[in-house]
């Protein structure tokens, strides 16, 4: 089997993914999967969103390759600048893409989930942009750590709503959208934010960044003599990893996706099913999911999409961890030494090529650098004070 | 189609031939005083009851069975605790348990479905099953003779209605409207008329569920169906007033359904 390819009719990647969820919602993903389906093989779509992705997203992101922090760790670093996307994440890939497949099917509203508030901000965007009414769902406890993007989110007309139960963190914010689009299926489209969720999400979501790799190979190809050694991204659901992995996927790169010590949903957790996907997941006894804890609210999620679980379970690539303590010292080393402050997402992915240097040296390394660090700045100045 | 009806079935069968309206009130088990609950429910009338297994991420659930779920979490309850306690009950009427597919994917399907069985547990509701996912479950379950309950939701095409109803057992059950669980000012007109839908292609019992949220709306509901799930509206008089208020309220409805037209 080609390797993320499209998965097979039940939504599968190997023994992952699926569709689980309500009856009420099984027409709407069917649906949804018909129109996706039919979108990425029209060239007009297509050409629509290459060109807004172009005109508006400020695609393609460049190349940097970091000299100063490379030279210190013994390595060519080489990042692929998603942070330089309009609102400052890969996330407005998937949006956007999203929001014209919404606007294809003739739904009027968004709803979405956010942990940093990254997704949510890209979901209150393309709605400004399209017309679209856009309400979002972020836990509480992230509305508090990222009231900045809060505001963001409301200053472009959509509707940030907190939510109270469970952990109060993504995975809530998740249960949330789902009770929301439960409701309200006739007119709205769920914006999901990540290559997770029921089929066709991850596949969809996937298509949606692989605009980052395809960009990534060339570039690579033409400005650093040829294919990286190590391709290395962050993981929550793993939409950014996804992006970049797609690119490389063929080649003989090392593909490496970074959890959070306290999110490692691949690392220490087994197969389940939560928001409509069979994957790792961290869970108890019990099958009661637990709650993910890390300094990053955008990877605070117990699972993780279901290609990342299968590539993870055929041995393509490899999902080590990395400690908040790590996280804090790569954040604060990429701003000193290149100028560059990233978000704490990629950070992660940061921290594991510190560690890592001195395994492969000489090797040239692509890291996924997928947000910048503005959203951060406040919780990190408490950090460090 | 298939083997004979399961005892919950055949127990529904009997009494809708006899000419009475089903209720099925649902209850958290492992909250607090659930028990007392579900023994004064059985008392009032109730024609079997809906034991839901709380779980972390209770997608289909608005605020009271939520609220309800995460008590019960805080109290310590598990799926082993829960069914530890329905084997106690010794109540007459048929018992089911609704819970998400984790718990029963976490065990493993047929090591779920025989303590479903040997708990004297007869039938199971798993929402976030739909049809499509639902093979592996269903074949354990009637392997061990648990009924799988089917959900039908407003938004279903005619054509798949009937493969719902082929592959149900015990009864069908008819989403009430487009939404999680909760109560209503209102039923939803969704109510009716999908159970007329169901009604026109199947004999297994018909039930709505899902925002029938007191005694006027079951007896509307009623009209159509064979029978109503009472969810949120007795949750929240356990959660707000104990087990003699729910006992009260069954017997309220039951008065209401029971009533001439």
């Amino acid at each position: 089997m080609t390797l993320m390819a499209e998965p097979s009719a039940t939504g599968r990647f190997g023994e992952f993914g699926g569709r689980f969820v309500p009856e009420t919602l099984v027409p709407a993903c069917q649906e949804l999967e018909a129109a996706f389906r039919d979108a990425w093989a029209d060239p007009v779509f297509r050409q629509e969103y290459r060109d807004i992705l172009r005109d508006y997203a400020g695609r393609p992101s460049i190349l940097t390759e970091c000299h100063n922090l490379g030279r210190r760790l013994g390595i060519r670093l080489v990042m692929k600048r998603e942070d330089l996307n309009h609102t400052g994440s890969h996330k407005i890939n998937n949006v956007l893409g999203q929001a014209l497949l919404a606007k294809r099917m003739g739904k009027t509203r968004l709803v979405a989930e956010t942990g940093a508030g990254q997704h949510g901000v890209a979901s209150a965007t393309a709605a400004a942009l399209m017309g679209l009414e856009c309400k979002v769902y972020m836990g509480a406890v992230d509305v508090a750590r990222q009231e900045l993007n809060v505001f963001r989110m409301r200053l472009m007309g959509s509707e940030v709503e907190a939510v109270q139960s469970g952990s109060r963190t993504l995975k809530d914010a998740v249960n949330e959208a789902m009770r929301d689009w439960v409701a309200t299926v006739g007119n709205t489209h769920y914006c999901l934010g990540s290559v997770m969720g029921p089929h066709p999400y991850p596949w969809m979501v996937r298509e949606f960044h692989r605009v980052i790799g395809d960009e990534a190979r060339e570039q690579m190809s033409t400005s650093f003599g040829g294919d990286p050694d190590v391709v290395v991204a962050c993981v929550g659901g793993g939409s950014n990893a996804m992006g970049i992995f797609s690119g490389f996927v063929d080649t003989g790169a090392r593909l490496v996706g970074v959890e959070p010590a306290g999110g490692a949903a691949v690392g220490r957790g087994v197969p389940g099913v939560v928001h409509g996907m069979r994957s790792y997941l961290m869970q108890d006894e019990y099958g009661q999911v637990q709650e993910a804890h890390s300094i990053s609210a955008g990877l605070d999620y117990p699972g993780v999409g279901p290609e990342h679980s299968y590539l993870a379970s055929i041995g393509r690539a490899e999902y080590p961890a990395v400690t908040d303590a790590e996280v804090i010292d790569a954040f604060q080393l990429l701003s000193r030494t290149e100028g560059i402050i990233p978000a704490l997402e990629p950070a992660h992915a940061l921290a594991w090529i510190v560690r890592e240097a001195p395994t492969m040296q000489g090797a040239t390394v692509l890291m996924n650098l997928s947000g910048r660090g503005d959203k951060d700045v406040a919780q990190m100045m408490e950090i460090l004070r | 189609m298939s083997a004979a009806p399961g005892r919950m079935e055949q127990s529904f069968r009997d009494r809708r031939a006899a000419g009475r309206k089903l209720l099925v009130p649902y209850i958290t088990g492992g909250l607090p005083g659930w028990q007392d609950a579900l023994r004064a429910a059985v008392a009032a009338g109730a024609d079997a009851i809906e034991i839901g297994i709380p779980f972390s991420d209770p997608v289909m659930d608005g605020p009271v069975i939520q609220e309800a779920s995460q008590r019960a979490l805080d109290a310590g309850a598990t799926p082993v605790s829960i069914l530890h306690e329905a084997r106690e009950l010794d109540v007459e009427v048929p018992l089911a348990v609704m819970l998400y597919y984790n718990t029963v994917h976490h065990a493993g399907h047929h090591r779920f479905a025989e303590q479903l069985a040997s708990a004297g547990i007869v039938a199971a509701i798993v929402p976030d099953l739909p049809l499509e996912e639902a093979g592996p479950w269903c074949e354990a379950a009637d392997a061990s003779s648990i009924e799988t309950v089917m959900l039908a939701a407003p938004t279903a095409p005619d054509e798949r209605l009937p493969r719902v109803c082929a592959r149900a057992r015990g009864f069908v059950y008819s989403v009430g409207l487009l939404g999680v669980t909760g109560e209503r000012s209102a039923l939803a007109s969704t109510a009716t008329t999908l159970a007329g839908r169901l009604k026109a292609i199947t004999d297994v019992p018909v039930l709505v569920g899902v925002g029938v949220s007191n005694a006027a709306q079951a007896r509307e509901a009623v009209q159509v169906a064979d029978g109503v799930v009472q969810g949120a509206s007795v949750v929240r008089r356990l959660l707000e007033a104990g087990a003699d208020a729910v006992g009260e309220y069954v017997a309220e409805v039951r008065a209401a359904i029971d009533a001439d037209i």
